[in-house]
């Protein structure tokens, strides 16, 4: 009995350990972000004034919200061409026998393996050749390096684990390849692609080194490298009120995100387990 | 008339050729089985005429038209596959209106064709219904319900009712031995493993061993002249039994083949004297292992109850008229009339 109530005890007090650990810091930054100058520097757990101040002036001053719709753009797009892209490669990879197949999937995925700083000064380069600089453009074409190679891969298993006889009952029932794709493959796929566009969109949303130096105007930039460099009036100053304010504002389209696709991503964690 | 003809039909795997010059020419309404040991190439085979492989090489013809370069759509062919593959996101309605579409059928029509088919096989309450809510045994009626409304001139079978437990295996082997009934133009070709399966609903057999046409024939056939020793063997439950040796040699053949059920069972007096070894008492008749002196291994088929004890003496008495003789190649020695 006695024994049953602390093991209870100990398993309450492990997930609190977790959960606080997962949720501070995230809380701090709120509790921070509704303070003004002064409450700031003591250190309080609680809220001690409600002061939307921050906010406000994040949100009228200066180009943050244009800011915002840049990093919006630069991640919608960036995920509807990775499906878009992903789920014809999967296709292929998947269904299609073609000579050197396998290694063309080693090769995708290699391609996610070298550090983005490895990549930065060549593609500078490319970027700058196709008159992409201080373009949103350069972003979108540059994340795709790193999206694709992980929605490829990920929708190429998934649809690997589909059974075959599902699409050959399609083919038999006059189905084109297109026909196929997104009327009986799109729809099985849902989960999956629920799962893997939303982790595109948050990588996408939360970069930083290329959205850095690919653009060059306070217009232009996406949020992670706006938050960076919001300054203070002097040197010395830095605004911690504002920058956890934008922080938090920039947090909640993804905790939006996922609470909206919560019940597809578990399924899609748990994909494979489609059956006739 | 032939529906269905194959002309020296080869197929390859990279440079694995498992069918070997197939030909079969099978006739409008008949019901074609395909039976043969795994890894023959019974499912390769259907999967040629469906067109969901392409031929290596020779000729397949569907009423006469080549086939080779056809789309499988286009073929007139509608396919039952083992595990059904129903469409899971789609509605039963969905599932069977889904082809319908695709050929582009005005909604009337795909309508009245869902619903005949839906009442012909009794699902009609079900088509609201995704698959994940039906049973095994529904599933399976949709998915022929679903190569029904395609109205096809070939109906082909994938071993569909290996997912099934064995009373519903019954049951839908009648179904679709009365829907081979209803459709009496449709030619009905069906790949199994399962003996009971292809002696009853076939019209016809074809046997296939590594990728050759065996024999073809109406079941009678093939269990009262088997062109081959694996014929002999492959058709008949439980197995024909094979004596070599002297036996075989007296009777001037190289192997004799005498089925269980064509042995009689004495034990007072019998040609063959033996000991019983095992019974297998299935209640409608009792398999008897014997072991027969200086012959070998024999199993008996006694019809009923049979309660000998092993270890007792019997004698056995084969029925010479239904004996088969196989020379070396394993080719039947033909008796010489009398
Ligand atoms: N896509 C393929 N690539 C290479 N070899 C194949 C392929 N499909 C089938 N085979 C080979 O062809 C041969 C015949 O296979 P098939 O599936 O037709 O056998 P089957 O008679 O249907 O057997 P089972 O009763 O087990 O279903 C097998 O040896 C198999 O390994
Ligand atoms: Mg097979």
């Amino acid at each position: 009995m006695r024994f049953a109530t602390l093991r209870t005890l100990g398993f309450y007090a492990l997930v609190l350990v977790i959960v606080v650990q997962a949720v501070f810091p995230f809380y701090y930054a709120i509790l921070t972000s509704l303070e003004d100058g002064q409450a700031l520097f003591e250190v309080n757990y609680f809220p001690a004034t409600l002061n939307l101040a921050n906010y406000r002036a994040m949100l009228t001053e200066g180009v943050f919200g244009r800011q915002i719709l840049n990093s919006v753009f630069v991640a919608s797009v960036v995920v509807v061409i990775s499906l878009a892209l992903a789920v014809s490669a999967a296709f292929a990879l998947s269904r299609i026998r073609f000579r050197g197949r396998g290694l063309l999937l080693l090769t995708i995925l290699s391609v996610s393996m070298f550090p983005q700083i490895a990549v930065l000064s060549g593609l500078f380069e490319v970027i700058r050749a196709m008159g992409l600089f201080n373009s949103l453009w350069s972003l979108v074409f540059s994340y795709m390096i790193f999206t694709l190679p992980f929605t490829v891969w990920v929708l190429t298993t998934f649809m690997r684990n589909l059974p075959v006889e599902i699409e050959e009952a399609a083919i038999m029932d006059g189905a084109s390849p297109v026909t196929i794709i997104r009327r009986v493959f799109l729809p099985l796929m849902w989960p999956a692609m629920v799962t893997t566009g939303l982790l595109a969109f948050i990588h996408a949303w939360n970069e930083f080194l290329f959205a850095l130096t690919f653009l060059s105007t306070d217009s232009q930039r996406t949020v992670p490298v706006a938050i960076a460099l919001i300054s203070g009036r002097s040197e010395f100053e830095i605004p911690w009120g504002n920058i956890m304010a934008a922080s938090v504002i920039v947090t909640l389209p993804l905790v939006a995100l996922v609470l909206i696709f919560q019940r597809k991503i578990v399924s899609g964690l748990t994909a494979g387990a489609v059956k006739g | 008339m032939a529906t269905v003809e194959l002309h020296k039909v080869c197929k390859r795997f990279g440079s694995v050729e498992v069918l070997h010059d197939i030909d079969l020419a099978l006739d409008r309404g008949e019901f074609i089985v395909f039976v043969g040991p795994s890894g023959c190439g019974k499912s390769t085979l259907l999967r040629l005429i469906a067109g969901l492989e392409d031929i290596t090489s020779g000729e397949l013809r569907i009423d006469g038209q080549p086939m080779n370069d056809v789309l499988p759509a286009k073929r007139g062919i509608a396919m039952v596959f083992q595990s059904y593959a129903l469409y899971p996101h789609m509605s039963v309605y969905e599932n069977m209106s889904f082809g319908l579409e695709q050929a582009k059928l005005s909604k009337a029509e795909i309508d009245r064709r869902v619903r005949a088919a839906a009442t012909m096989l009794q699902i009609e309450e079900l088509l609201d219904r995704k698959p994940k809510q039906l049973s095994g045994g529904q599933r399976q009626r949709v998915a022929i319900g679903r190569a029904i409304t395609r109205d096809p001139r070939v109906f082909l079978f994938d071993e569909p009712l290996s997912n099934l437990d064995a009373a519903l295996r019954v049951d839908t082997r009648l179904e679709i031995a009365a829907l081979s009934k209803r459709l009496p133009d449709t030619t009905m070709i069906y790949v199994t493993h399962d003996q009971v399966e292809a002696m009853t609903l076939a019209d016809r057999i074809v046997v296939l061993n590594a990728g050759h046409v065996e024999q073809v024939g109406t079941p009678m056939e093939l269990y009262e002249r088997p062109a081959s020793l694996f014929v002999a063997g492959f058709i008949g439950s439980p197995r024909m039994n094979f004596l070599t040796g002297q036996l075989a040699a007296a009777e001037g053949a190289a192997t004799y083949g005498i089925r269980p059920e064509h042995i009689a069972l004495s034990e007072t007096a019998g040609d063959w004297p033996g000991q019983v070894t095992l019974t297998e008492k299935l209640g409608s008749d009792t398999f008897v292992h014997v072991a027969a002196d200086g012959i070998g291994a024999i199993n008996v088929r006694v019809e009923g109850r049979c309660d000998i004890a092993p270890g007792t003496r019997v004698f056995l008495t084969p029925d010479a008229a239904a004996a088969h003789r196989f020379d070396a190649a394993g080719r039947p020695i033909v008796r010489a009339a009398p």
